[in-house]
């Protein structure tokens, strides 16, 4: 049997994706994360579990992802460097691939400092490089990083982020070469508004023939209001052209102009040449992505059957 | 050098407790350039716990000695007849000196006066900045002369993370981003290609997670085969 995430067959088999995200309550009820994956069913090809963003905590992304799997949204677990050592990240991998959760996206995580728990202390252990060589290695290898063996190593599918208006821009391309080096299959990109910038980050990324080696998906986030928009302005790495936030202050319906953007952004950013996927980021907006999807002409979602390997 | 930073004079007195005879012991190195724990402050701090005494109503005596350097035996030589005869020493040395005091003399409480902060440099009057963590393997010539498991707030080895914004740290304003020093300074020395290669996964077993930490010269240690050897 093939143990191939839905969305790296998606993206296998020529299809352009479309993913989303689920961000796990504050809290331990169960029914918060089913009523949310069960709006994207159907609307999406898989959906990242966020890790505790933001630092505060959340149920664990894990725990989360396997709730909405089991509703029929097929998770995308979120693990940063942040909270855990080497030890555990290790073993949560072990334990989401045991559980059924076939794609793993590898991030820093933000600082505890920006959390709800100042306090405490930070891990960073090994970062998120590191992570992806170290889990590469284990599906690849069958070896943990101390160099012991493991007998039934799993195999996501394996992702990164990628910036394109991060600082500075030279090394944070190196970066995104590392992380291709490293092992992972796809990036997905922070958020994008300034598509002239995002273009022209693109061609420095074809120019490396990193579109060629791993499946890069554009993300954006769709704002519901006014206060969403200046919101993510404030988020660091994050590049938004005044334009967008004037036609949201000046929209009588915001939530209206909001998706009216995301719409256009998603259209542009199809266009971009090795491009293949969209990540949309709905920040607690999940209704939206079905009719983002729908009338962005992306559903219905491929099937993509799981090939037949028994020949 | 040693940075630290004197602890507010009310949690100081308040640790005093019912001590009656004190001893406040200054350091002569590290802490008395960063203006914490040197002779002047030791005597700026015997006046305030007077004061506070006479707001309080207890009645202590004080006595300043300064010690060249607290975490070292062969300096307390002439002050162990008056250190013994305390109730408690407040020591103004970093972390090192208080425990190398409360070591040395086993029967008598030895209590801060600081707050020892970070190994590193001054940066202009009356400002010093951290600049090592003492990790126990230095990748310094990989990373132009600017340190990630210190000047990064994640020290992570392959930055920077998507929250550095214009040179700053997505922690605060007020910091640098490590990874932007980094790349400044080996793009200016030419020297880029060298962070072209993943750093690999670090062995923190050399820094403070390896457990408290040891260095024995053998040859540096001819004639001390009396002394228990780590």
């Amino acid at each position: 049997m093939s143990d191939k995430s839905r969305l790296q067959r998606v993206l296998e088999q020529g299809n352009f994706s479309l993913t989303t995200e689920i961000g796990p309550p504050m809290s331990a009820d169960a029914q918060l994360v089913r009523k949310k994956a069960r709006m994207l069913v159907g609307a999406a090809d898989a959906a990242n579990i966020t890790d505790n963003q933001a630092a505060v905590v959340r149920m664990s992304s894990i725990a989360a992802g396997i709730l909405a799997s089991q509703e029929g949204i097929e998770p995308v677990i979120q693990m940063t460097c942040r909270d855990r050592n080497r030890i555990a990240l290790q073993s949560d991998l072990l334990g989401a691939w045991a559980l059924g959760a076939r794609n793993l996206l590898c991030l820093s995580g933000d600082h505890p400092s920006l959390g709800n728990h100042k306090q405490a202390k930070n891990v960073y252990d090994i970062d998120s490089i590191q992570l992806l060589q170290a889990v590469a290695r284990l599906q690849n290898e069958g070896v943990f990083l101390s160099g012991g063996k493991c007998r039934h190593p799993p195999h996501f599918f394996l992702g990164a982020t990628a910036n394109p208006f991060a600082d500075p821009s030279e090394l944070q391309l190196m970066r995104l070469q590392k992380k291709i080096a490293a092992g992972a299959q796809f990036i997905q990109t922070q958020a994008v508004y300034d598509v002239e910038a995002f273009e022209q980050w693109m061609a420095r990324v074809r120019a490396l023939g990193l579109h060629e080696k791993a499946y890069i998906q554009a993300g954006i986030v769709v704002n519901k209001s006014v206060k969403s928009i200046e919101m993510t302005r404030l988020v660091a790495g994050m590049r938004i052209p005044e334009s967008y936030i004037d036609r949201m202050r000046a929209a009588g319906d915001a939530a209206a102009e909001g998706k009216a953007i995301a719409l256009e952004l998603i259209c542009r950013l199809r266009q971009v040449e090795g491009i293949r996927g969209i990540h949309i980021m709905s920040v607690g907006w999940e209704e939206v992505v079905p009719e983002l999807a729908g009338e962005s002409g992306l559903l219905p979602r491929p099937a993509a059957e799981q090939e037949d390997e028994t020949v | 050098m040693i940075v630290a930073e004197q602890k507010p004079i009310g949690d100081i007195a308040a640790s005093l407790g019912s001590f009656k005879n004190i001893v406040i012991a200054s350091c002569d190195t590290c802490v008395t350039v960063c203006l914490a724990g040197g002779e002047k402050e030791a005597l700026e701090i015997q006046g305030l716990l007077t004061l506070c005494d006479r707001e309080s109503g207890a009645e202590r005596a004080y006595t300043v000695v300064n010690i060249k350097r607290q975490c070292d035996d062969e300096f307390f030589e002439g002050e162990n007849d008056v250190i013994a005869r305390a109730d408690a020493v407040l020591s103004l040395a970093c972390g090192a000196g208080v425990q190398f005091m409360a070591e040395k003399y086993r029967s008598l409480p030895i209590l801060p006066a600081l707050n020892t902060k970070f190994m590193g440099a001054s940066r202009g009057l009356g400002y010093w900045t951290e600049m090592c963590q003492g990790c126990g393997n230095c990748i310094l010539e990989r990373t132009g002369g600017i340190c990630p498991v210190s000047r990064c707030s994640k020290s992570i080895f392959n930055g920077p993370c998507g929250g550095s914004q214009n040179g700053k740290c997505e922690v605060s304003p007020d910091i640098d981003c490590g990874w932007q020093l980094i790349y400044d300074r080996l793009r200016a020395i030419g020297q880029l290609d060298r962070l072209s290669g993943i750093i690999e996964t670090r062995d923190w077993s050399t820094s403070r997670d390896g457990g408290p930490r040891s260095l024995a010269l053998p040859d540096a240690r001819v004639g001390k085969e009396d002394e228990r050897v780590v």
